[in-house]
């Protein structure tokens, strides 16, 4: 790509990851910031509630509760741990599904939809096959297939669609989206699966454990004791270390970014780029059916199936894990294991503070407007390692991303 | 009949409206992906002016004293007030995807995550609760216009126009409606139109005409914002007793099927949101729909499911993608930054 550049920190390996890194610290500050100026202009809050509040934001993490004099404690905390790990799961597979799509050149923004797809088929699998004439390990086993391949399947069809008809995959993917959360919701209106046993629960599906499937724990939750982990987390880093060999390692992955740097290139390179991009599509779909298995399988999660008004956001969340690892799979486990850190903070901040979790939500929005333009911070941090040999390569030398709304900044160079 | 066409006015309303936004920024060459995004910062914003307006006592004597002058007034000030604050959201995005060049389906992304998260976290900090709602009262009783304010009395009847398009209708609707013309004409048939269409085609030739596409391609987000935070609000005011949650349960993105479904032209869409609303109006009540007032629920004994009606806007519009793709008139500069090196 660029020119061969030595020394560690030209490496564009490190500067993807300082970016990234510059991207959730700003990220971090505007959270930070929102929490400032609501705690400082709502007198029930005070300036003591605003440094909990950011306190939480950087170190949720770590939190252990309130101690009895009132202020908070930090530690290590295993169930944290645990729950972040478990919460990390789906967000890696969402994410690993995002970056694929990316690597292709296509935005699946139909994470959540083929999610919901995985969903509804890994529920019903793991729901109605008996496990007094099918043992629980196969039936686990078919769910989690059959999560997959529904996701898959439904991943496809914008695939198609973008290949076949040269629509736009952003429309086809969240026509199809709101489509699945129908469906969803249709095929579980009045089914047998809703759970009646437990009063006010008509909302939800059976738990899985309630035909006793559930992921094994593989021993970790006697490492992190009293947190929902369970082996998920190994499934999905397993499932990240095989895209990177797919991306990085095969003829398959080798015409899936070539078709993703310029389909018609690769066309006339003799690839066929309609194969190509609807397999991407399936394989981000399958990802994300596996990330709705994984999540529902565990056991101890409930899915409310009315969902014909939102999305799930897990589906969502994938884009800027998927964005922060700048598309690198490996990258994903750990881009989606911050995200899960994110998540917990949130909690805690529910829990300790007058704050809620919408503000983690807030940090994650922050990120993902940052990563629109990562190409011009990757540019800036380019442009200080080397100030003079750079003519006109990146179309603006521009000031900071974060100045401001300065409208007058015009563009490019005069 | 008089129940079917005002509910279906007010689930259209508020699509054409977003979808004439939606217009407007692609017309210009942004891809305006934060149309829900918008809505549900315009919706959080309208209702909260609602509240603390009324938490003030501003209107309070004008509501005691039945002068629905002054209550309409106070309306079309929480929906400036949403346009405004919606036009300023919307400014995230073109500074993204004008300034710096930034992806803008991304962009569009980070603002449909933003837009519930701020929400729900003020919401959340304001109310204690996930919802937001008027401080006292319903909308009906503030908002929407009755025939006892024409001189009729309770059981007098309008008559079938007056029934359908004066009694228990909310001003936002005609509002929306002349908007919804003015604005069509100002992209047909001014020179500020065709200076803003001209950027979403060709801006290396808009450029070279002494256009600034820069300047054209902001004021169109920012009319697109102003839209789209005006149609939340006014989803939020009929459809929803005016509350606010964080969500508008996908109409953004209904809007923009219904943008697609009309062709980026103002005709086809009023017609498309018309339909999508009919759709989205049966899919809600279908069973209490009695068309023709003979006391046979029609659709009810169909017996086609509600989820299907609520699935059909999006499938048409799959559909009409799949048909049309090959000809679709799609602005031929939306989604790529203007780079003026490449002129």
């Amino acid at each position: 790509m660029r020119e061969k550049q030595t020394g560690f920190w030209n490496r564009s390996g490190t500067k993807a990851v300082l970016a990234s890194l510059i991207s959730i610290v700003i990220g971090l500050f505007v959270g930070s910031v929102v929490i400032f100026i609501v705690g400082v202009t709502n007198p029930s809050l005070g300036l003591k509630s605003v440094w909990e509040g950011i306190c939480l934001v950087f170190g949720g993490m770590f939190s252990t509760g309130r101690n009895a004099a009132g202020s908070l404690t930090f530690g290590f905390n295993p169930t944290s741990v645990g729950n972040m790990l478990f919460r990390a799961t789906p967000l890696i597979l969402t994410g690993l599904s995002v970056s694929v799509a990316f690597k292709t050149g296509l935005f699946n923004i139909g994470a959540p939809g083929q999610y919901l797809m995985g969903t509804a088929a890994t529920l019903y699998i793991a729901l109605s096959i008996p496990t007094t004439a099918v043992p629980a390990g196969l039936v686990w086993l078919l769910a989690f297939l059959g999560g997959i391949l529904m996701g898959a399947l439904w991943g496809a069809v914008p695939g198609m669609m973008k290949a076949f008809l040269n629509i736009n995959e952003v429309l086809a993917c969240i026509m199809t989206n709101w489509i699945a959360a129908n469906l969803v919701t249709w095929f579980f209106d009045g089914s047998v699966l809703c759970n009646v046993v437990e009063s006010g629960k008509t909302g939800y599906i059976y738990k899985t454990t309630f035909n006793g499937v559930e992921t094994p724990k593989m021993g970790l939750d006697l490492l992190f004791p009293g947190s929902q982990v369970n082996g998920g987390i190994l499934i999905a880093i397993v499932f990240a270390a095989l895209v990177s060999i797919l991306m990085g390692k095969t003829t398959l992955g080798y015409e899936l970014k070539a078709c993703g740097s310029n389909r018609h290139a690769a066309r006339y390179a003799g690839i066929s780029d309609r194969r190509n991009i609807v397999l991407s599509m399936a394989i981000a779909g399958g990802l994300a059916g596996a990330a709705a298995s994984l999540y529902y399988l565990s056991g101890n999660t409930e899915f409310f199936w009315s969902t014909y008004q939102s999305l799930p956001a897990t589906g969502f969340n994938g884009i800027p894990v998927a964005l922060l690892a700048v598309n690198n799979p490996i990258g994903v486990i750990f881009t989606g294991c911050f995200m899960s850190i994110l998540n917990i903070s949130g909690l805690q901040l529910t829990n300790l503070t007058a704050y809620n979790e919408y503000i983690t939500d807030v940090i994650i929005a922050t990120i993902v407007y940052l990563s629109a333009f990562s190409l011009l911070i990757r540019g800036l941090l380019n442009g200080r390692a080397k100030k003079t040999e750079k003519p006109a390569a990146d179309p603006k030398p521009a000031g900071p991303a974060q100045s401001g709304e300065s409208r007058e900044k015009g563009g490019g160079e005069a | 009949m008089t129940f079917l066409i005002q509910q279906t006015l007010i689930y259209a309303i508020p699509l054409m409206i977003v979808a004439l936004a939606g217009v407007f920024a692609e017309r210009s060459g942004i891809i305006n992906l934060a149309l829900e995004g918008i809505m549900i910062f315009g919706a959080f914003v309208g209702v909260f002016f609602v509240s603390q307006v009324q938490q003030a006592g501003t209107f309070a004597a004008a509501k005691d004293a039945g002068d629905w002058v002054a209550l309409q007034g106070f309306a079309i000030l929480a929906m400036l007030t949403a346009a405004l604050m919606g036009a300023i959201f919307s400014l995230l995005l073109s500074f993204a995807s004008v300034n710096l060049k930034a992806d803008q389906t991304i962009g569009g992304t980070a603002l449909n995550l933003m837009a519930p998260a701020l929400v729900l976290f003020l919401i959340r900090i304001v109310e204690n609760q996930n919802t937001i709602q008027m401080a006292e009262g319903d909308a009906a009783s503030w908002f929407m216009i009755k025939k006892g304010y024409f001189g009729y009395g309770r059981t007098e009847s309008m008559g079938f126009l007056g029934e359908t398009f004066v009694n228990r209708v909310y001003l936002a609707t005609y509002i929306c409606i002349i908007l919804f013309i003015v604005l069509s004409i100002v992209l047909y048939k001014t020179r500020f139109g065709l200076r803003l269409r001209s950027c979403g085609e060709n801006p290396q030739a808009a450029d070279s005409l002494g256009i600034n596409v820069y300047k054209m391609r902001y004021a169109g987000t920012t009319i697109s914002g102003a839209l789209a935070g005006l149609g939340g609000f006014v989803y939020a005011l009929t459809t929803a007793n005016c509350t606010a949650d964080g969500d508008v349960a996908g109409f953004g993105f209904l809007a923009l099927a219904v943008m697609i479904f009309g062709n980026w032209k103002p005709v086809s869409i009023a017609g498309a949101a018309l339909l999508f609303g009919l759709f989205k109006c049966v899919a809600a009540s279908y069973s209490s729909i009695d068309i023709n007032g003979d006391g046979v629920f029609l659709l009810a004994q169909i017996g086609i499911s509600a989820h299907l009606y609520r699935m059909l806007p999006y499938i048409i519009t799959l559909v009409v993608l799949a048909f049309t793709s090959k000809k679709s008139r799609a602005p031929k500069a939306e989604g790529i930054p203007y780079d003026k090196g490449l002129r």
